[in-house]
């Protein structure tokens, strides 16, 4: 849908959006005045969910915003994609920029927004350029800026340019940051709808959120459902990384079974055997491999399995794979991701890491894992924002699901999978399609 | 203390915000800075928060928040090198290896002659493309092989 008809970096142009039918939902909207509530009842029906890793129904994220409200309102579009395994909308921005552009004129449209920010990642100034230029052609050609297609309309964009920091892909930290400051979440309530950027009300959705409006306007809120499954609408980009043939985003319908994405992604590399899968980004609890065979890729099919969809990113490991290294180096990241403002974050994550490096380094404790979990449990729900409990999440599904390797490792000061078996399986790899 | 260019590209970001929101720009002012001067000595920090209006300390806040920032010099050509998980799982440890070998640093290190500065870095969100790193944070580099790696080097060597 997203993806579809785009050739990669030969064809993310305003012409060549507008071939694909692009900016056909603005127009129609525009010219049929085309009410704001029919706008939010159709995304309703769609049962798009946020994209961003919460899964939120969009429609009711857009009813919250006071469209009455006299004064200011934004639109932000999160597109700070830093979650480890997440990288579909750097696809989407690069590939297909003017789906984001027109799903915001779209969203600004029922929601009464006159200015909207997109906010791109710090590590991707290449496709934030991009954007901009992007930004310029829709500017150039009346897509975006005042009385837009001679309504009387107005909506302006500008783009962004986050510098390195994980946390500003919570949506109140992105604020912040829009604001010049330390990208430290706010406190919610109250939430953005009502105080959002500098203060007014604000909508914060994520890039693939944004790019999926236009094709649900075009297609109607049903068809874009039947795509997929109830409460699970639509087609949703996975992006695939780990031990399998051909990493790389593919864009499937919700409910496709994971067994069938495994093949698309070109199956297990060297035909090795699937030993876990963190199927929704770093944050989403692992699950081992046979139950994951047996999953379907939506957001009720991997609840069932103890994890979450989140942004739709499958991190993929084999029987190489050293669960304990695997963890270790998340938590490092968590560690250094915290923004330091909560201290149950901000000192746990750091047990966590030490922890969990003792352990891989041989130096485990045999009541170590008791004190991840406690650890674990002392963070969660006693922070301002999720990243304490994306922390928490990936230590308590790796000691739940492979605890017997943690304590190999604690019993053995040594791996169970012997390093040179851990070495090969994850050296330099370049798929051929690449 | 800025050039002309970098001040009117300084001006262009002002322009996306409020009248009365100059501090939103101060993340890119810093950049635009960092691009021309190399690093943010602290006095360039002060310079970019006055042009903006907004209390120094402020600009420090965000300056040493965000990790793309180099609060101390860099060598001409800073490389960083994602290692997490999704990467690590395709050679992104590799990778970093192979560079700390042939550049004979650690992470964090300088080459003497100050060419070279290597960095481990956070999720960059290319985790397909792995392994991945970055150059003087701009230019991302995709599917480093170690031939490709050579490559890099050489020409990055030669600017």
């Amino acid at each position: 849908m997203i993806l579809a008809g785009c050739d990669g970096d030969r064809t993310w142009r305003l012409q060549d959006y507008v071939a694909r039918g692009g900016y056909s939902a603005l127009r129609k909207i525009l010219a049929e005045k085309i009410p704001q509530d029919a706008i939010i009842a159709e995304l309703k029906t769609s049962v798009l969910r946020g994209r961003g890793g919460a899964g939120f129904p969009t429609g009711l994220k857009w009813s919250f915003m006071p469209r009455s409200f006299p004064g200011d309102k934004y639109l932000a579009c999160n597109s700070d994609e830093g979650e480890p395994g997440t990288f579909k909308d750097r696809d989407i921005l690069r590939y297909n920029p003017h789906s984001v552009i027109e799903g915001m004129a779209i969203a600004a449209y029922a929601m009464g927004a006159a200015r909207g920010y997109n906010y791109i990642h710090g590590e991707i100034f290449e496709t934030y350029s991009r954007f901009e230029e992007a930004l310029a052609e829709a500017r150039e050609a009346g897509f975006i800026g005042r009385n837009i297609l001679g309504s009387d309309f107005s909506f302006e964009l500008f783009a962004h340019h986050g510098y390195g920091a994980y946390i500003c892909g919570e949506e109140t930290a992105l604020l912040e940051s829009i604001e010049g400051k330390k990208g430290q979440p706010r406190f919610k309530p109250p939430f953005p709808a009502s105080y959002g950027l500098y203060g007014k009300p604000t909508t914060i959705n994520n890039t693939e959120t944004f790019a999926s409006v236009p094709f649900i306007m075009n297609m109607g809120g049903e068809a874009f459902l039947n795509l997929g499954k109830p409460n699970n609408g639509g087609m949703k980009l996975f992006s695939v990384s780990g031990h399998v043939n051909r990493p790389g985003n593919y864009e499937i319908p919700l409910g496709t079974p994971f067994a069938e994405l495994l093949e698309m992604a070109g199956g297990m590399r060297g035909g090795r055997k699937i030993k876990a899968v963190i199927p929704g980004g770093s944050s989403a609890p692992v699950v081992p491999g046979g139950v994951m065979m047996d999953c379907t890729m939506d957001y009720d099919s991997i609840s069932k399995a103890g994890s979450m969809l989140g942004s739709g990113a499958v991190i993929v490991m084999d029987e190489t794979t050293c669960m304990v290294k695997a963890l270790e180096r998340l938590s490092y990241f968590y560690f250094e991701e915290s923004c330091g403002q909560c201290t149950p974050c901000r000192e746990g994550t750091g047990w966590l890491y030490r922890v969990v490096h003792r352990i891989e380094h041989g130096l485990g404790r045999p009541d170590d894992l008791d004190l991840l979990n406690s650890v674990t449990t002392n963070i969660m729900g006693r922070t301002i924002c999720a990243l304490g409990d994306a922390a928490s999440m990936p230590v308590q599904s790796f000691v739940k699901h492979f605890g017997s390797e943690f304590e190999y490792h604690i019993e053995n000061k040594k791996c169970l999978v012997p390093p040179e078996v851990q070495r090969a399986g994850s050296q330099i790899y370049v798929s051929p399609s690449c | 203390m800025l050039s002309q260019e970098s001040l009117q590209e300084i001006d262009r970001e002002i322009a996306k915000y409020p009248p009365d929101q100059t501090q939103s720009a101060v993340m890119a002012a810093l950049r635009i800075a960092q691009v021309e001067k190399g690093w943010l000595p602290k006095e360039l920090i002060e310079f970019v928060a006055r042009y903006l209006g907004m209390p120094p300390i402020a600009a420090f806040e965000v300056a040493s928040f965000y990790n793309m920032y180099d609060l101390a010099p860099v060598g001409r050509h800073k490389i960083t090198v994602c290692t997490n998980l999704p990467c690590a799982l395709s050679g992104g440890v590799h990778a970093a290896d192979y560079i700390k070998e042939k550049l004979g640093i650690d992470f964090n290190e300088t080459t003497p002659d100050g060419k070279f500065t290597l960095k481990e870095g956070e999720c960059m969100g290319a985790c397909g493309d792995a392994p991945v790193l970055l150059v003087n944070n701009h230019h991302m580099c995709s599917w480093m092989t170690t031939e490709k790696i050579d490559q890099m080097l050489a020409e990055l060597d030669k600017k």
